[in-house]
Parts: structure tokens; sequence; C-alpha cells
């Protein structure tokens, strides 16, 4: 594997990790922005935007665009998060350059008014979509009320109402503010012809206008607080705790990360032993998320109402024993086996590594290879991770419910 | 592209299949014992899946917790999960420690503990992997679709009911384990960095002497509705159509794959542009072939909210009429692209690759390799699927809607 970047005149980057003996090449359009960049007005623009750049562009319509990824036997999509909106596609080593050349066209849309309108249907479906789903918008809903003020309370979705009521100027407006070519990264991974690449960036890319598109990235306040939703129609309770955690910059999140597989892994961690091997809950887990200044662990848990004061006290036992007690060489040998031996998996693919290498480029600035990536972890020490929970209480979270039960004993 | 894959029977009925893939540093296996929710009693449904669960929890000398440490040490990202034809336990991990997990693998199918101690514990994973599904709207849909199209106990869910998990005793799981866990029609697949000889050797020595042959189920044809309707106040309108296809094992599998991989799959096939690009009616709109057993379908799914869920059930049940048509060559030709480009991408898969392979012995008795998949893809012209379309069109659907309100049928749907 062999890392190249190149930086064109208007500031776009562009990075791979070259593996020649790959079968298949991944490339994306990493884009510096999503929900977090957003206003309450604005609330889910990001990510109907990443569904309107399939749309067509001045040369191409929807068509032609679903067209000619299917020509080029990609695989390709989008997606868009807190941070991030990106668009990838998947090809053949040979389809290199035709992939180049679809993927940085669609990403100067046209953004049609009927394609907009037809569109934002689709966009309140996959609302309504979620809406039936478990765990209900828990998530998002614990995000608004732990973070509160905070950019990353907005979703990622939006809402019936801010979605509809989103006019295509807006998201004009907010396309010329973020899709700037200094906030983009275009990332390729796998067998990549890489001066090939720079060379056909420079050509499809090269005249769009540099702008300033600045990203606010305060830390997170700690809040605590309970929110139960009663839904009726719900079968089960979902339960979802929000607690602070190492942003992206942040060397310590690699101890948040073997923290939380030790303790709330979907197999063989505290949570898993305690709640899903004794069939109190149908899922616990739990998962840190690193954000550009800030993060957080996230826990999970899915059980029958009745179950589920019981399960959140044992959920905050084994947060309790872990503050007091940390944990132990043993289960930090096999998160840490197990940990690197899913990285190693993972490298396999290239279009894993794409996301890997992309997002730790828009994140940090920086390329780590998968072997420093294992050193990272295996370097870690079970003091390391008493000093997160020292740091980030697992105990101090918010926490949102919603199910059948309209109230949970506060000391959930 | 690959053209190797080993097989060995054992005398014993187990069959061993390995597809090296030296580029990789990676092994993935699958251990596939012949039985499932189709094997289930009458009285007992979620016996099988019962059993799979108290299997791990604890075997050859091992406790649950030591069972589960085992494979984390060996960083082995593990499952074991029920379906209607099998019990599965499969495993990803580095090449180096694949000999030790199926050394495990081995006592779990051959040397449960079984323990009294946690029947009750597996007995309330088993009930909460039954009630999660109350939430799971699509899926109740395609239950019901599949009670309508197969015949009993083939349209089984894999996780039986609470009452059936209820009733079940320690007795019932051991009885159960002795009857069905048993070589004859068990299938280990294997794929990755494997060195054949070495690999034979070793499933040999942990499997060769593992004696037996389970009991086939009998058969009960399916209730012959043609559309369901099940109430509930929920958000979307979940659609499911059904229609008979030929099951994978037939000759003309491939002329009915491709005739729904137009129809559904990448994003210019015919559901996605006219239901989702055209109309915007929903966000998810699939169609694909499936099979149980010896028998096939195509199977369609829609999410839309209740005010639109009869434009598209109407406009998707046009779309299946009109591939009785036929398919178009520029249609044809960005399928082959997915397709062929997909046979050379599994490559760097090596989990995708032994799960593959598992399924092909189960359903042909023998194994296709990459190279042979290429070939047959290549072979498929539109003359051969709209012949295949004039004899199979697509005719006689099931549906099942679920739902704040029922639909009407189309005309001229059957």
């Amino acid at each position: 594997m062999e890392f190249r970047s190149h930086t064109l005149d208007n500031g776009l980057e562009v990075i791979a990790e070259v593996g020649s003996k790959a079968y298949s090449t991944a490339l994306g359009f990493f884009v510096n922005t999503g929900s977090r960049d957003e206003t309450d007005e604005l609330s889910g623009v990001s990510h109907f935007l990443e569904h309107m750049v399939f749309k067509g562009t001045p040369t191409r319509s929807a068509e032609d665009v679903n067209r000619e990824l299917d020509e080029i036997g990609s695989q390709s999509n989008a997606f868009t998060s807190e941070e991030q909106t990106v668009f990838y596609a998947r090809v053949l080593p040979e389809y290199q350059g035709r992939a180049l050349d679809l993927l940085s066209d669609i990403m100067r849309p046209s953004l049609r008014d009927e394609d907009f309108n037809i569109e934002k249907q689709v966009i309140l479906e996959e609302i309504a979509k979620y809406e039936d789903q478990p765990p209900f918008g828990a998530f998002e809903k614990c995000m608004a009320a732990h973070f509160v003020e905070h950019p990353l309370a907005h979703s990622i979705l939006g809402t019936q109402e801010s979605v509809g009521a989103l006019t295509s100027e807006q998201m004009r407006s907010y396309f010329e503010q973020r899709y700037s070519p200094g906030n983009i990264v275009l990332v390729a991974s796998g067998n990549v012809d890489f001066d090939q690449l720079v060379a056909d960036a420079d050509r499809r890319c090269g005249s769009w206008q540099r702008f300033d598109a600045p990203r606010e990235t305060p830390r997170a306040a700690s809040h605590t607080g309970l929110e139960v939703i009663k839904k009726d129609a719900a079968a089960q309770e979902y339960v979802v705790q929000v607690a602070n955690g190492p942003a992206s910059e942040d060397d310590d999140r690699f101890a948040a990360r073997l923290l939380a597989t030790a303790l709330g892994d979907d197999s063989g961690s505290r949570l898993f032993w305690e709640l899903v091997d004794t069939g109190l809950a149908e899922f616990a887990s739990m998962s840190p998320y690193e954000f550009q200044g800030t993060g957080i662990v996230l826990t999970y848990l899915a059980c029958r109402p009745e179950d589920t004061a019981a399960g959140l006290q044992r959920v905050r036992q084994v947060f309790e024993r872990a503050e007091k007690s940390g944990i132990s060489e043993e289960e930090l040998l096999r998160v840490k086996s197990k940990i690197c031996s899913e990285l190693v998996r993972q490298s396999e693919s290239p279009a894993r590594r794409l996301f890997a290498v992309g997002s730790n480029w828009l994140q940090r600035r920086a390329y780590m290879t998968v072997r420093e990536t294992v050193d990272a972890y295996q370097a870690t020490e079970t003091t390391d991770l008493a000093a997160v929970l020292e740091k980030y209480p697992l105990t101090a979270s918010t926490t949102v419910a919603i199910g059948p039960l309209s109230q949970l004993a506060a000391s959930a | 592209m690959a053209n190797e894959v080993h097989t060995h029977q054992f005398a014993n009925g187990l069959t061993l299949l390995a597809e090296p893939m030296e580029w990789l540093e990676s092994a993935a296996c699958a251990l596939l014992v012949p039985v499932g929710s189709s094997s289930d009693p009458q009285s007992l449904p979620g016996l099988s899946n019962f059993t799979c669960e108290m299997v791990q929890r604890g075997c050859g000398g091992r406790t649950s917790r030591q069972f589960v440490e085992a494979l984390e040490l060996l960083g082995v990202d593990s499952s074991g999960s029920v379906s209607n034809a099998f019990s599965s336990f499969t495993g990803a991990m580095l090449a180096e420690n694949l000999f030790d997990a199926l050394t495990i693998y081995a006592d779990v199918v051959r040397r449960p503990e079984l323990p009294e101690e946690q029947l009750e514990d597996g007995r309330l994973v088993c009930i909460q992997e039954v009630v999660s599904h109350d939430d799971d709207l699509a899926h109740q849909v395609m239950v019901e679709l599949r009670r309508r199209r197969y015949p009993d106990p083939f349209s089984r869910v894999r996780y039986g009911t609470v009452e059936g998990i209820k009733a079940i005793t320690l007795d019932d799981i051991r009885q159960h384990f002795q009857a069905f866990y048993q070589p004859q029609g068990a299938i280990l697949s294997v794929a990755g960095k494997v060195d054949w000889p070495r690999l034979r050797d070793h499933v040999a020595e942990r499997f060769a002497d593992w004696s037996g042959t389970a009991a086939e189920p009998v058969e009960t044809p399916p209730a012959a509705t043609e559309y369901c309707h099940i109430n509930h106040e929920s958000s979307q309108t979940h659609v499911g159509i059904s229609y008979a296809n030929v099951p994978y094992s037939h000759n003309d599998y491939f002329q009915a794959h491709g005739a729904v991989g137009v129809l559904s799959g990448g994003m210019s096939s015919r559901l996605f542009t006219e239901v989702r690009e055209k109309r915007g009616l929903c966000y998810t709109v699939s169609a694909s072939c499936e099979t149980v057993r010896k028998r096939g379908a195509v199977v369609c799914y829609a999410g839309t909210t209740t005010e639109r869920a009869q434009e598209t059930l109407d406009v998707i049940v046009a779309e299946l009429i009109r591939l009785r048509d036929g398919v178009h060559a520029e249609e044809l030709q960005r399928l082959q692209a997915r397709i062929k480009s997909s046979l050379i991408m599994v490559q760097e898969s090596s989990t995708a690759r032994s799960g593959q392979i598992a399924w092909d012995w189960y359903h042909l008795g023998r194994v296709r390799t990459l190279h042979e998949l290429n070939t047959i893809v290549d072979g498929l012209t539109c003359d051969s699927i709209n012949a295949f379309l004039v004899d199979n069109p697509p005719r006689d659907f099931r549906v099942v809607t679920l739902g704040a309100q029922r639909l009407e049928m189309p005309r001229g749907i059957s």
C-alpha cells in the first residue's frame, strides 16, 4: 500500500491509498458538510442535497446519471452524516476514468425545481420509513436532548415540517456556501492510477471556484436528563443514552473504542453477559462516535417494556463498576484481538478502506496505515481506559426512551 | 478469475468445500447442519432455534463464557443462526486462526454441554427474538407473503412462537439435537487463504468419526388467498407482492435472474426509475429472486405513506405485467456489466464466497466457480430471457399489505 496526495490550485485535495493488486477501485468525493452545518430552518438540507446531486447536471439528466453508473457496473451510493456528505463508486480498475468523469460532473448539480419537488416526496417517504422502524427516532431525539444548542443537536434527515418547508433557493444557497473545492476531498483506494486520477481531477474539477466554508467545532457541555416518549404502536421499549467522549482529534479515541468494545460490544462484552445472554434485553450495545471538537459514547438498549427499568439499572451498574474498578488485562487482550482482526479483514476491501482513509483525512488531515492503526490499539493500556472513564464518566448521560411506557423511574 | 473449488465428501455424508483465495490474509467458514425451523415438531415451533441457542452455551468442556472468549481471543467474528433449512455457524478471521476455530465449531455441533442452568436464560433469549419482530413491519409482510406461497413447514419463520418456546423442555432439546445434528447433508465451506490438503486433514480429524442421518420434513400446501391486509397504525403502508419463479437449481434460473435484474437492482432499473425516480412514491422499492428448497418466487417490496400506497401498488403491478413484453438490449448490457463487476469484486471477500459455495452445494450438489458464472452471464441474451418470460410470465400474484388502509387489487392482476 502506498499513500499519495496532491492539492489542486483551487484547494481540492486528492488522496489515495494505492494497492496495485486489488481487484477494484473505490472513489469518492468527501464533502465536509452535514447536519451540524445547518440552521434549524435548514434542517435536513444536507441529506436532501445528497439526493439532489444524483438528479442531473447541465449535460446529464437524472436518468443519464443512473444509467451511466450502471453501465460501468459500479456499486455506487452516497450518505450523509452529522459532518460529512460522501458520494462514492466502487468499480473495476478500467473504469476509474469514467467513474471520475461521472462523479465529478454530478458534484456540480443543476438542482432543477421539478426534480426538487419529486425528490422532496422521496425524502418525506424516507422520514416516514424511519418513523415506522425501531428505534423510532430515539437516536435523533437523544442527540437533540444531549446537545441542546450545540450544532450536533440537528438531525440528519430533518423533520416532515423542516423538509416540507425547504425551497430550492435555500438549497442552492446552501450548496454555494458548502461545496467549495477547499471543503471537498477526492479520495481513492485500491487499484488506483494516481497520476491519471490527479490529471483527470484537474481537468474536471480545476475550474470550481473556491470560497470559505467555515465550521464551528465547540466542545459539548456535559448534559444529563431523562425523557420518556410514549408510542403505543411500538411493542418493545427502545432506549438510547448519550454520554460525552473523545473528539476525532483526541488521541484517547483508541482507548475509548477499546473501552466501548469491552463494555458494550454486541457479543462477549459486559453488557452482553448482563443483559443479552440472560434474555433481559433483545439488544444492548455501546459504541463511540467521534466528531470534530467533541465526541459521544452511545448506548442502545431494546427490551420488553416491563424489563426496561431493571435493564437500565443493570446498565448503570455495569458503568459504575467500570468507573470504580476499570477493565481487566484479560478483557483488554480479547478486545484488542477482536478489533485488530476486524481491521485487517477490513483492509481486504478497497471500498471499506475508502471510508476509513477519507474520514480520517476529513477529520484530522492525517493518513494512517492499517498497521499504524493496529499498533495504536496494541499500545493502549488498561490505565488509558481508566483515564477515559474518569474524563468522560458514562454515568453522566442523557437518556431517551421510546415505546409503550409513559414513565420510567428517575434513578434510570 | 478464481476457477478452483475443492470438494471432499466424507463417508458420513458431510461435505467439505474450499475456495482458496491466496491473495487474502483472511479466511471465513460456514458450518451448515441440516436442521432448521422446517424440522420443528408442529407442537414446538422454535425448537431448532432454541437448540441452536443452547449448543452455543458451552461445548467440549467449555462453559458458555469460555466458548465466547476462546473465539474472541482468536479474533473470530462468529455467529450462529437458524434458517428454515439449516442451523449455521459462521466465522470470519485471520487465516492463521482457522484451524483452531474449526476445532471449536466441531465441539459446538458434536459435543455441546446443553447445560440445565442455562436453559431459562436461553429461553428468554429465544423469546426476545420472537417479540423483536413485532416492531419490524416489513418483515411481517414478508412472513405473510411466504405463508401464501410455500407449503408448511418451508414457509415457517426461523424463530418459532412464544408459546412454542415456553413449552420446550431440556429433554426436547436433547432429543432434537440427537435426531438432527447429523453429518448426512451437513456442509462445511471455507474460503480465503487456505491450504487444501492441510484443511482436509484437519477437518477429517475433527469430523470424520461423526455419524448419523436426520429425518426429512413432511409438506402441507399453503392457503390460496390472493390478497391479505393487516391493519396497523403505521406512518407507511408496507406492500409485498410475490409470484412463482424457477428455483436456483433450475436450468433457466439465470434467465429469471436476468429478468428480475432489469426490474430491480441497479439505479437505472425499472422499479427504481418508475416508482421512485419519476413519481417519488417511496424511498424503498425492490424485487428479488428467492429460493426455498425446490421452489422459487420473485418477491417485491415497497414502503410508502398511506395516501400513496394504492398508486405504488398499481405502478409496481403494471411494471410486473410489462415485464411479460420482454427486456431490451441496453438493459441487459447494463445488467451484465453490474453482475460481471460484482463477480470480480467478490474475490475481495472470503465471507461472501464461503457463504456462496455452501449455497451452491446445497441447491446444486456442486459449486459453480466464478469463471463458470461469468460464462453463464456472458451467454445471456435478450432472446433467451424473453423466451423464458413468454413461458413464465409474471402472474398469479400474491399480495400482502400492512398499514392503516386496505388497498384495491389492480385489474388484470392475475
